[in-house]
């Protein structure tokens, strides 16, 4: 795999420095048979240091997951060498079995078979709240 | 079909409705004495609450209508293992409307996902009480005309005080409310909470001193605050007798002033302060009844 030019894959630029690992690990990309390029601190006008990953290979992303880990990222879709779609993530309104609420007195913990959800409460905190007790995910 | 989990799950229409038919009953009960003959409340109580739950009793009584329940979770199928969603799948069979109280947060939440019948959440764990709400608000716009321009206290613990953060989110949707929060530092109003009064722009001041606030009040709003909440045995010796309102205190407050508490009541109120025509919680405990026979009439109509 060339680093500087995918034919057919998806990079995800602007990843804020340091976390490529953690995105990389979080959408299990270590799972994938194709090759995947992680890029660390590397200089960019607008956020000084950033990393990128490139996958060589156009999987679903679940791009809930991902703005909510990093919401400035940018995905680039690319199909014969060029970039056809790039999305600007957002942090999600809601997060379905990303989070476990970690309230001991929550339903959650004990009722069988319930979907954890979060919910986007407070965007300029960037505050999620579980839906069944409230309680806030740090 | 709608449920009631949160108190905010009624628009303020709503609640002003539902406080409309609650006050037309107060003033006439018989005439919905038959109102709901043929219709079965099922009271699930996972946890005993005995006052609440025989309010939800009396309110469809009075309509004419039937009980059945549990009181506690012992004497329920849970103590088998039965999942939450599973009961109330099943006593959603039996009954038309569903009352229920859980020790667990978000338990209501849940249920509603399972159930076929309208789920009114009676308490669930130290998180969310609509209908004490829904009590407190009646209350108080029966003594003040209307709900919002108003000074209110809320006194004592609030920082777990579920029926204080109810009643605050209750208010604010209402213009002039200001806020005076009366509690020791360690059980302050949590943060969420404040940051929502701020982003608002919501007037409200925190008091550690009850005699600092009682005089600019309409009404005061008491908590207990328990002995467990305290880190040490000092700090609550030392802060206990500061949240408790007594006949000396209470001449610091206006003749207009009106006193609500949630209830049951340890020493938070002195006795003494009963005969004082300002205490009017014994008459909230009335509003309870008539608010949950207005509720439940609108739920089984669907608030159509
Ligand atoms: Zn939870």
């Amino acid at each position: 795999m060339n680093i500087d030019s995918i034919k057919r894959g998806i990079v995800l630029d602007h990843i804020t420095a340091g976390r490529c690992m953690e995105i990389y690990r979080t959408l299990h990309l270590d799972q994938l048979e194709c090759s995947v390029a992680l890029i660390h601190n590397v200089k960019s006008v607008l956020m000084g240091r950033k990393d990128i990953i490139k996958i060589d290979e156009d999987i679903d992303i679940d791009l809930d997951v991902l703005g909510y880990i990093d919401p400035g990222i940018t995905v680039n879709i690319i199909v014969d060498g060029e970039i056809t779609e790039k999305k600007h993530l957002a942090l999600p309104e809601r997060l379905e079995n990303v989070l476990t609420c970690k309230n001991p007195r929550c339903i959650t913990t004990s009722e069988r078979g319930l979907t954890q959800v979060f919910r986007l409460t407070d965007p300029a905190r960037r505050i999620y709240r579980c839906l069944y007790c409230d309680a806030e995910q740090k | 079909m709608r449920h009631l989990i949160n108190i905010t799950d009624l628009t303020p229409d709503e609640i002003e409705d539902l406080l409309n038919l609650a006050d037309a009953m107060r003033a006439n009960p018989r005439d919905w004495g038959e109102s709901q003959r043929g219709r079965i409340l099922a009271t699930l109580f996972f946890e005993p609450s005995t006052r609440t739950r025989l309010s939800f009793e009396s309110a469809m009584l009075s309509l004419g209508g039937g009980v059945l329940g549990f009181s506690s979770a012992d004497s329920s199928s849970s103590a088998k293992g039965e999942s939450l969603q599973d009961t109330v799948r099943t006593v959603s069979c039996y009954a038309d409307i569903i009352a229920m109280r859980h020790p667990k947060e978000g338990a209501p939440m849940a249920a509603q996902y399972t159930s076929e019948v309208p789920i009114i959440n009676a308490g669930d764990g130290g998180h969310n009480h609509p209908t004490q709400t829904l009590t407190d608000l009646m209350t108080i716009r029966r003594e003040h005309g209307h709900l919002g321009d108003m000074t209110i206290g809320l006194c004592g613990d609030l920082k777990f005080g579920r029926t204080v953060h109810s009643l605050i989110l209750a208010l604010i949707r209402y213009p002039g409310v200001r806020f005076l929060l009366i509690s020791p530092p360690e059980l302050r109003l949590p943060e969420y909470l404040l940051n929502t009064l701020r982003d608002q722009g919501i007037p409200f001041e925190e008091h550690q001193a009850m005699e600092e606030a009682l005089p600019r009040l309409d009404f005061l709003y008491m908590t207990r605050v328990q002995k467990e909440r305290f880190f040490n045995e000092a700090d609550y010796v030392r802060l206990k007798d500061t949240y408790i309102l007594t006949p000396e205190k209470l001449r610091l407050a206006s003749p207009a002033l009106r006193v609500l508490h949630p209830l049951p009541r340890v020493n938070e109120i002195s006795t003494q302060v009963d005969a004082d025509p300002r205490a009017i919680y014994f008459d909230q405990v009335r509003n309870g009844r008539y608010v949950r026979m207005a509720l439940i009439t609108r739920m089984l109509e669907d608030f159509a």
